[in-house]
């Protein structure tokens, strides 16, 4: 067995790797990205511009795009609360070098959902009136609250277990450093000094928040289902509608968290700590998860179905066989049915296919959050010809700067944060150690 | 009977209740979730920077003595600390400032801002008697305007009046297929529901319910996330989806609430049932206009409505003509009622079908306008 020491000096190196060193395919990417969002704002300063009438909805189909792109992005956010506080509350060890991978894209996930509604707004300058003349009467008020305590407590979160890495940064900065970074690694470490009172206190934070951003996260995509739910729609008048938009938010964020892991782990070399089984684990929750979505669907779909009432039958038309029947085909066969069948059959367990999959999953789910919103809102009121809803260049627009902003903020931190939890793979590796060896380890000295 | 209806009646009531109390109580827990959140990461930071004077530990892995920990916690957060703690998050409490009015909204129906001084006719209304506006729209009467060879005068006249910018048609006359053979013509304005979906679910009070009966819109507010629309059953609310088409003219007005002049990009409009004409003594746009006087305004509270020709007793007209509401079983307790008909009465056959298009007369809108598609 490679020494400790030795260990923990490559898994240092690998961390500190992204911060040390940047390739010209970064800034490629880079600039790729901040291009597309520079289009994206482009597109919303013409929409400010204009007014709302530049996209394709109107007061028939008066949600769209951005509706589902915050439904969608606020259900990705998930794969940091799973990952990290319900797999740390079961003391499931092997999550630990993904987890910071898990929290980010929660964090950046939340905020660019977050963006989505404001971008939705015909007033956005009129945004304060919420704080203003806000009504807890009113589900956008829950969704809002349940939103930013959500991404208070996610930052939070994120930040306590990175502490003890970034006093890794602090200390291992070169001279070369610039000022800047030596400064911001000096303040968010708190002084850091791996004492046992610190670690003691360390440890008691990250477990209350551990408890505490479960039930958070829970009641955050059940109010955004609300906002459909409590609504006198036929479409969205469903008793299960929160459970539906949690399970599928979670299956989407594994999914999400599947792709960053892969991606990452291929631009940094963290084949080592990233292995196959992390992959495998995921790929299984996810099969999990699947079937619990495929569950849902099943109560939902069956019992409106079955009975048929007057509105229904008109919902379950548009859905199965007319205008939004290669959308559910597509969302039921390529996201729900298809991606847990990789983990059924054990050659195609590999790293490869499971990316494809989790790829699926997340095209099905947004493709699912597009065709609840809009088939909910297109089924006639009174006697008139059911609207239609194309989005348009603007909205498109405005939706590729929204993935380009996700991606962006996550390829930035990854320059500046640490990947992966060096102190707690460091602290596992020793316990695990200490177990087999039956002797105390000695780490005194880390220099 | 009496006992058992007032029984359940209370217990709706407590029901009702309860459940907006936890509502609001779940609501103020949030906020209050995000304040001690931040206060614990204050807390936090603090015990970290004590902590990092002590010694560094000699073991990484062991296990701590219970005592240690509880004498960090005492020293690192004194009481003048912790109060000092608590009065940072309260910086977040900003969402709860508007408690005091908030509860005065919840409790009392939303003040009308605006409030109208009674003067002339209205003077004479003693002041604890409040008019309950209400519609009644006769369909033995409606012929989507057929004989005259018209739009519908109804639509006609309320976008005239209100200056409604193109394609809005607050009163909109709709074609159902009749059970059997043809048609009938439905038109239907803001039903101005007494449980109003648009109402409940509006996050800042732009739409409100007056003490009279209406629900109205206060573009001044309304920062158009079109929740209301998406809770309308009725399909009666407008977006300004752009600048709006209106009347140059209507830019010189002075924004009005209750005439909803001018239009306000990005905003929700719909009918008012006219407020402003009412009190002025005069009947609503699209009852004035109509040929047939097929529609009836008045006040439920003095049992009586007119349609301009005749002056009718309201519970007498509602019982004897067999009178519905749309879409009753949702429980939202429409303003306005139904006579149901084809236009018999005006000598129109059901198979006589179809109706001519509204038309926006004006001949110059405002500029960098541009209409949108209903």
């Amino acid at each position: 067995m490679e020494s400790l020491t030795d260990w923990q000096a490559g898994l240092e190196d690998t961390t500190l790797g992204p911060t040390r060193r940047t390739s010209a395919r970064y800034y490629t990417l880079v600039g790729f990205l901040i291009a597309v969002l520079a289009w994206g704002i482009y597109a919303y300063y013409l929409q400010v511009r204009d007014g709302l009438v530049v996209t394709g909805m109107s007061d028939r189909i008066s949600w769209g795009l951005y509706i589902t792109m915050f439904v969608f992005f606020i259900g990705i956010s998930h794969a940091g609360t799973l990952i990290s506080a319900i797999l740390r509350v079961s003391n499931a060890t092997w999550r630990t070098p993904i987890t910071r991978m898990a929290e980010f894209i929660t964090v950046v996930a939340l905020s660019t959902g977050a963006l989505f509604v404001i971008v939705d707004l015909g007033r956005p300058d009129r945004l304060i009136h919420v704080l203003i003349y806000g009504r807890w009467q009113s589900p956008i008020v829950w969704d809002v609250t349940a939103v930013a305590t959500y991404l208070a407590a996610s930052l939070i979160y994120l930040y306590l277990p990175m502490i003890p890495d970034l006093a890794l940064f602090r200390d291992r900065m070169s001279s070369s450093t610039s000022a800047l970074k030596r400064g911001l690694y000096r303040a968010l470490s708190l002084d850091w000094a791996d004492t046992q009172q610190q670690k003691a206190a360390l440890h008691r934070a990250i477990g209350v928040m551990m408890i505490l951003i479960i039930p958070i996260a829970v009641s955050v995509h059940t109010v955004v289902s609300w906002i459909f739910a409590m609504t006198l729609r036929e479409a969205w008048n469903s008793t299960i509608f929160g459970f539906f938009f949690v399970a599928g938010a979670i299956y989407s964020g594994i999914a999400t968290l599947i792709i960053v892991m892969a991606i990452l782990r291929k631009a940094y070399h963290l084949e080592e700590y990233i292995t196959r089984k992390h992959f495998q684990y995921l790929g299984y929750l996810l099969a999990a998860m699947a079937a619990v979505m495929i569950y849902a669907n099943i109560s939902e779909y069956v019992t409106t179905g079955f009975k048929l009432e007057e509105g229904g039958e008109f919902l379950f038309r548009q859905l199965f066989v007319a205008e939004f029947a290669p959308y559910f085909w597509f969302y039921l066969i390529a996201g729900l049915l298809l991606p847990p069948m990789f983990m059924l059959i054990k050659p195609l367990r590999t790293v490869g296919a499971i990316v494809v999959a989790a790829i699926f999953v997340d095209l099905g789910m947004w493709v699912e959050r597009y065709f609840i919103v809009v088939t909910g809102l297109r089924a006639p009121l009174l006697s008139y010809e059911p609207a239609s809803y194309a989005p348009t260049w603007i909205e498109w627009s405005i939706t590729a700067g929204g993935f380009a902003l996700f991606a962006l903020l996550i390829t930035v931190f990854v320059k500046f944060f640490p990947i992966m939890a060096v102190w707690e793979m460091t602290e596992e590796r020793k316990s695990a150690g200490a177990s087999t060896s039956e002797a105390p380890v000695v780490a005194g000295d880390r220099s | 009977m009496m006992g058992r209806s007032m029984w359940s009646g209370s217990l709706l009531a407590l029901a009702l209740t309860t459940a907006a109390a936890l509502v609001w109580i779940t609501g103020s827990a949030i906020v209050l979730m995000v304040s001690v959140v931040t206060a614990m990461l204050l807390w936090f930071v603090r015990v970290m920077k004590r902590a990092a004077s002590t010694q560094p530990s000699q073991i990484v892995h062991s296990t701590h003595t219970p005592g240690q920990d509880r004498e960090i916690t005492i020293s690192a957060v004194d009481r003048r600390t912790a109060i000092r703690l608590f009065g940072l998050s309260a910086l977040f409490f900003g969402p709860l400032r508007g408690v005091p009015d908030l509860l005065e909204r919840v409790v009392d129906a939303p003040p009308t801002p605006q409030v109208p001084v009674a003067q002339g006719r209205a003077a004479q209304v003693p002041p604890a008697r409040i008019r309950q506006w209400a519609m009644i729209i006769d369909l033995r009467s409606c012929d989507g305007c057929q004989s005259v060879e018209s739009p519908p005068r109804c639509t006609q006249a309320c976008i005239e009046g209100h200056l409604a910018p193109e394609p809005m048609e607050w009163i909109e006359v709709f074609e159902d297929e009749l059970e059997g053979e043809g048609s009938r013509f439905l038109p239907a304005p803001c039903q101005h529901c007494q449980n109003p979906p648009c109402v409940n679910v509006c996050p800042v009070a732009a739409t409100f319910s007056t003490p009279e009966g209406l629900v109205l819109i206060d573009q001044d507010r309304c920062i158009g996330c079109r929740i209301c629309m998406a809770a309308c059953p009725y399909d009666r609310r407008f977006f300004n989806w752009g600048t709006p088409p209106v009347p140059t003219d209507a830019l010189l007005a002075e924004y009005d609430l209750e005439a909803q002049v001018p239009a306000r990009t990005g905003t929700v409009m719909k009918c008012d049932f006219c407020p402003d004409m009412v009190r002025a003594g005069a009947l609503p746009y699209c009852i004035q206009a109509c040929p047939n006087r097929a529609i009836y305004y008045g006040d439920l509270e003095e049992d009586v409505a007119s349609n301009g020709r005749e002056v009718v007793s309201i519970t007498r007209f509602l019982a004897a003509s067999d009178a519905f509401r749309l879409k009753e079983e949702l429980g939202t307790q429409p303003r306005v009622f139904y006579v149901p008909g084809h236009g018999e009465a005006v000598g129109r056959e059901p198979t006589h079908t179809g109706r001519m298009k509204t038309v926006w007369p004006w001949p110059r809108v405002a500029p960098g306008s541009r209409v949108w598609n209903r």
